[in-house]
Formats: C-alpha cells, structure tokens, sequence
C-alpha cells in the first residue's frame, strides 16, 4: 500500500517536471494560451468585486436612510397639467399623524416633516438651503447623531421655539471652521439659535447632499414659515423589519378612511419602506453581479477552449514523441497525466495571475471612480476552481487522445 | 534454462485498410535463443517490419502465438504489453528517435523512468551514464541530439536501449540513415554487444548489413523462406580496416 502510494506519487511528480519542462520549452505559446484564461479569471473577480461594491455602496445608502423607516408622503399636486411632485399636494395633515401614531401599532417613533427652501444668513454670509420641520425623534428614525451641542426636545416643539440644528455642509458654508452651535441664524429674516451640528452623512440616494439642511421643531416651520397646515410627510419608525408590511397595510387603511378615499379612487398619498426598496435594490443589484460574472465566466470558457485548442495542437506537433515514450515503455496514464498536468498548469498559473490581476483591477476601479470594489473570497475561490476544473476539462480529452496513440504510428509520424 | 527468448508459432498478422484485409505475416514460426544475433531481410512489403512490430510488442498478433521470454503475448492489454517492452525489449530505429530538446543522458534515461519499481534518480544517472560508457560517448552526456552526428545520436539510441537490460534489442534498419563508415562502426558496435551476450534481431533490406549477423531470416509475402546461419560473416574490425586501406590508396593515387 505504501508503495503504491510512493509509486502514484514520485510519478506524478516526475511526470510534472515533465510537462513543466514543456510548457517552458514554448514560453510565448504558454503565456498566450494562459492569457485566455488570466482575462477571464481576472474579469470575474473585477467584475464580481465591482458588483459587490455597488451593492454595498447602494445598501449602506438605504441603510443611512433610517433603520425600518416607514415614510408617508402627500400625494401630488396637479395644477394645470402641472405636476409638482411627491409631497406637495395637500392631503396629510398634523390630525392625520396623530391618528398614525395612535393607531399604527408597531411605531416606535414619529416626526411630521415639513420642508422649505430658504436663504439662510449669519456671520455676514448667506445661504440658500433647505429648512426642514421635524420632531425630536427625527434623529432617532433617521439613526443620525450630532457632532455638537444637542437636539430639541419636545418642549421647543410644544413650543415652537426658534432653535435649530445645522446640517455640516451647511455650517461650512455659514461659519467655515467656526463652531456654529450658539450662534445666531437668520431664516425668512426670524432670529434661530443654533443648538446642534449634525454629522455629515454624505450623498443621499437621490444624490442630493443631505448635510446641507437646517433642522427646526416642525411646529416652528408650520407657524413661522410657511403658515401651512398640511405636512410634506410623515417618517415613522417600525419596531423592526418583520413587522413593516403589517405596518404599511394599517397605515394605508387609516389614511384612506381618514381622507374618506372610496373603493377603486386612488391613494392621496404614497407610502415609502425602506425594506421593501431595501429588497428589490438588493435583489436588482444581486442579478446586475450575476450577469457581469456570467459575462466573465463566458471568457474564461473562451479560455478554456483556448488550452483545449493548443494542447490538441500540441499533442499533433509531439506524436512522435509520445511515440517513442510509449515505446520504451511508458503507460497510458503516464502519457494522459503528463498532458493533464500541462494544461492544468497552464489554467492553475493563468488562475493565479488572473486572480492577482483582477484584484488589481478591482482596486484600480475603486481607486479612479472613487468607489470601493469589493473582492470577495468565494469569487476568487470559484474563479481558481472553475479555472482549475476547466484545465482538467478540457485537458483530457487532448490527453486521452495521446495516450490513446498507436505507438507504430506514432513513430512514423513525420 | 533453455527458454529461448523469442518463440513464434504461426503468427499470423492481418490488417484492415479500408475494405481490403491485409495478410501482412501469414504464419511465421521461428524460435530466437538468447545471445543470437539475426538479421531479418526481405524486399519492402515482405511484411518484416509488421513482424518487427508485432515482435517488439508494439502490436498484438492476429493468430498463432508469440511467447517472449516464456510469456504468452496474446491477450496482454496495452498496460501489461508497455510494461513487457520497458522490462525485456530495447528498441533501436532507423531514424534514431530521440527526444530533440532533451540532452543524451535524460534520453538514456527515459525507459528507467517508466520502470516499475521506481528506480531512483541517482541510480537513473548512473546507470544511464554506464549505458552511454558502454557506446562510447560517456563524454557526451549533456549534450542534445542536434549537437550530435548521425552515429552519435545513434549510439545514444543504442544506450537508451541497453539501459534497462533487456532480454532482446530490436533494431530496425539501424544504419539506414548513416554511412558506409558509420554503419560499420555502429554494426561493430552491435558485434561487440552481442558478444558480451545481448541477444539481437535485426530488420534490414540490406545485404551489406545482414553480413555482419550470425543468422540470416529472408521473408517474402509474409512467409519466412530461408533462415540459415551465416557462414560468410563480416566482422566490423576488419571491414574497417579494409575501409582504411581504400581510402589510403585512393589518397596515394
């Protein structure tokens, strides 16, 4: 038993050098014909890792948004053929949002939204920027902390106290490296202390900076602002993902009995969940990976039919040699492994240089569009085992024809 | 142990080309002892490279029997017959055969890579190098067919076939590529190996080259017709000599 293992593999080994000693024999037809197979190894892992990365880019943009967020939007304003969006019809109201937060179950937080635009001036500058009413639970819901100073409570909101909370692009813009907490902001010329600094939070889903803002107790924006009764939305918070769905459904049956919307009119209003967008991005961006790695999984086939190709012709070009190895006594397995492990070498070294490159690629793509690429352990693994298996594939059937030569004809092979 | 080391009994061999049955041996019954020294001759088509073949285990027979040192050929698959020819069988061809990017001594070796059980590296080397030693071109180990003459490369063969001690060293046509000169000088090798007790068969269309064998086969259409002892044997040291002798005179004139 010993033996025959010692046999299988002092053998092998013998029959490696062998047909590495070939392939260094051909360097240029070597590297070309492992070229194939480093393209396609390499584009997998890119383009796998790119996927990734977006994916990821895209998930933690959702995930910013909030944690379970439930947002109810007013529907929108049609006015003589023109539409004005999301949120700006008049149809969801401070009565409406007391009702949710009654009689949701589930909702663990709450903040009425009401938003402008406005020109912002303090320390001899100006701004123009969105002013955005909210509650204090408005942070909690949208998992965002402050940099400095506080946020209001719900006695300003009772209030409708004029403080507020600046978003940092924003502060940049009004007080450069000043900080901007206690300091004294003009909207719509009324007087707003500023009592916190928000963390930046960067590009928003929509792409919009949501650093630049000013956060103000809803009831202040209502009564000193805009004068508008009716909300732009309502954010909720939802105890937890499993329980969204259930939320969203009561949530559309409260507000379609409360603005009295019968059988068969349409919603007033449009109701956005994070999970559901969560999900169907997820599931979009997981397609998007799959079709760019089954591109590049079509390449490395390519590949693979490339060592195919050149180790038939290598097998042509060397009959006489297989000829003479099968005379002096060399088996059939003998003459299969040593071609076997030719093109295996072959898509094992253009797997590992593949993988190396395509790592490079990935990094080089983060790098030049400001975007992190990431490679992931399973695709560099599939990429050297389909490479490996490629090899093996279409390896044998070069190499059981060898083996499979009449040795007579072999050797009168000119 | 009188079991000679080829032993046919009406070996027939037949091919199939296209629709047409080829008899290329049709019944050959011929016993070989060990250290003989036969020539087989025939015109092309007198099928003595199919028996040639078919001797060197290279090919299965089609009938009769082929006993080689003892051991019943027939029915071996091409496992069992590669092990046969890498154990008891040397070859030497016409065209030499040798591996063209791989120096003289890995040439040497190659049959011992493909004996079971292993043989060790070192022992490769060193059995190969007593091989080239025995041919004359110990010195010329490293060096690649291409750095070779034509005898040369033909004495590597010639030690590629010696290396594993073999019952039997076939050589087809093995002077068919060289010269007068270098014929001799190969066929004096062969002499030479022969009397230290290597048991050889030859092909060759030759009656120059058949000269130099102690036994004599002619085939014609598949059939053995004569097989007698050579009373008129050349020996190379001699031939040589008269060689020099000619060119000698041709210089003087």
């Amino acid at each position: 038993m010993f033996t025959l293992i010692q046999i299988i593999f002092v053998r092998s080994g013998q029959t490696a050098l062998i047909a590495l000693r070939a392939l260094r024999r051909n360097k240029l037809r070597s590297s070309l014909t492992a070229l194939g197979i480093i393209i396609g190894v390499a584009s997998v892992v890119a383009m796998v890792a790119v996927g990734n990365g977006a994916q990821a880019r895209i998930t933690s943009q959702i995930s910013a948004l909030g944690q379970n967020l439930l947002t109810v939007f007013a529907g929108s304003k049609h006015s003589g053929g023109v539409n004005s969006g999301l949120g700006s019809a008049s149809s969801i109201t401070l009565a409406d949002a007391a009702a949710i937060a009654r009689e949701v179950t589930d909702v663990v937080a709450m903040s009425p939204e009401i938003s402008t635009t406005a020109q912002a001036i303090a320390n001899g500058r100006n701004w123009s920027t969105s002013i955005v009413g909210e509650s204090p639970d408005y942070l909690k819901i949208r998992d965002w902390k402050l940099a400095a100073g506080s946020m209001f409570t719900e006695r300003d909101t009772r209030g409708a106290v004029k403080v507020a909370v600046i978003g940092s692009k924003t502060a940049n813009e009004l007080f450069g490296p000043l900080n901007p907490v206690g300091q004294s902001v003009r909207i719509k010329n009324i007087p707003f202390v500023i009592i916190g600094l928000l963390e930046s939070k960067g590009a928003g889903m929509g792409g919009q900076n949501q650093d630049d803002r000013i956060i103000i107790p809803y009831t202040t924006a209502m009564k000193r602002l805009t004068g508008d009764k009716y909300l732009r939305s309502v954010n909720l918070q939802i105890i937890s993902a499993s329980r969204m769905e259930a939320a969203q459904q009561q949530l559309t049956s409260l507000l379609r009995q409360r603005h009295r919307l019968t059988t068969g009119q349409d919603d007033d209003f449009n109701i956005f969940n994070q999970k559901e967008i969560a999900d169907t991005v997820n599931s979009v961006s997981r397609i998007i990976t799959l079709l760019l790695g089954a591109v590049a999984g079509i390449s490395l086939l390519v590949g693979g039919i490339g060592i195919m190709n050149i180790m038939l012709v290598s097998v042509t070009e060397r009959t006489r040699e297989i000829g003479i190895r099968i005379a002096v006594g060399a088996q059939p397995g003998d003459i299969r492994l040593q071609f076997l492990i030719e093109a295996v070498t072959l898509s094992l070294l253009g797997g590992l240089i593949g993988v190396l490159s395509g790592v490079g690629a990935a990094q080089l793509v983060g790098v030049v569009a400001d975007f992190h690429a990431v490679v992931s352990t399973g695709s560099i693994i599939l990429a050297f085992g389909v490479s490996t298996a490629i090899g093996v594939f279409f390896g044998l059937y070069p190499a059981h024809k060898a083996a499979a030569l009449n040795p007579i004809e072999a050797l009168r092979y000119e | 142990m009188n079991t000679p080391v080829i032993e046919l009994r009406e070996l027939v061999k037949t091919y199939q080309t296209g629709e047409v049955e080829v008899k290329a041996v049709r019944g050959v019954t011929l016993n070989i002892q060990r250290g003989e020294f036969v020539a087989i001759m025939g015109a092309s088509g007198s099928g003595k490279s199919t028996l040639m073949n078919t001797l060197g285990c290279l090919d299965q027979p089609s009938g009769g029997t082929y006993r080689l040192d003892g051991v019943a050929v027939a029915g071996l698959d091409r496992r069992e017959l590669a092990k046969l020819r890498n154990k008891k069988l040397g070859f030497v061809f016409q065209s030499f055969n040798l591996l063209s990017r791989t120096s003289a001594q890995d040439n040497v070796e190659l049959p011992l890579f493909y004996t079971q059980p292993l043989v060790t590296l070192r022992e490769r080397r060193q059995r190969a190098m007593e091989a080239l030693e025995k041919v004359g071109l110990g010195s010329r180990g490293g060096h690649h067919p291409s750095q070779l003459s034509g005898g040369q490369q033909q004495r590597v063969a010639i030690a590629r076939a010696l290396v594993n001690r073999p019952e039997l060293v076939l050589a087809d046509e093995p002077t068919g590529n060289l010269d007068t000169r270098t014929s001799i000088e190969i066929m004096g090798l062969f002499q030479e190996l022969n009397e230290a007790g290597i048991t050889i068969v030859m092909v060759t269309h030759e009656l120059d080259v058949a000269a130099y064998c102690k036994r004599i086969v002619v085939m014609r259409d598949g059939q053995v017709i004569s097989d007698t002892l050579n009373g008129n044997r050349r020996t190379a040291r001699q031939e040589l000599a008269t060689l020099n002798d000619a060119e000698q005179t041709a210089r003087l004139g």
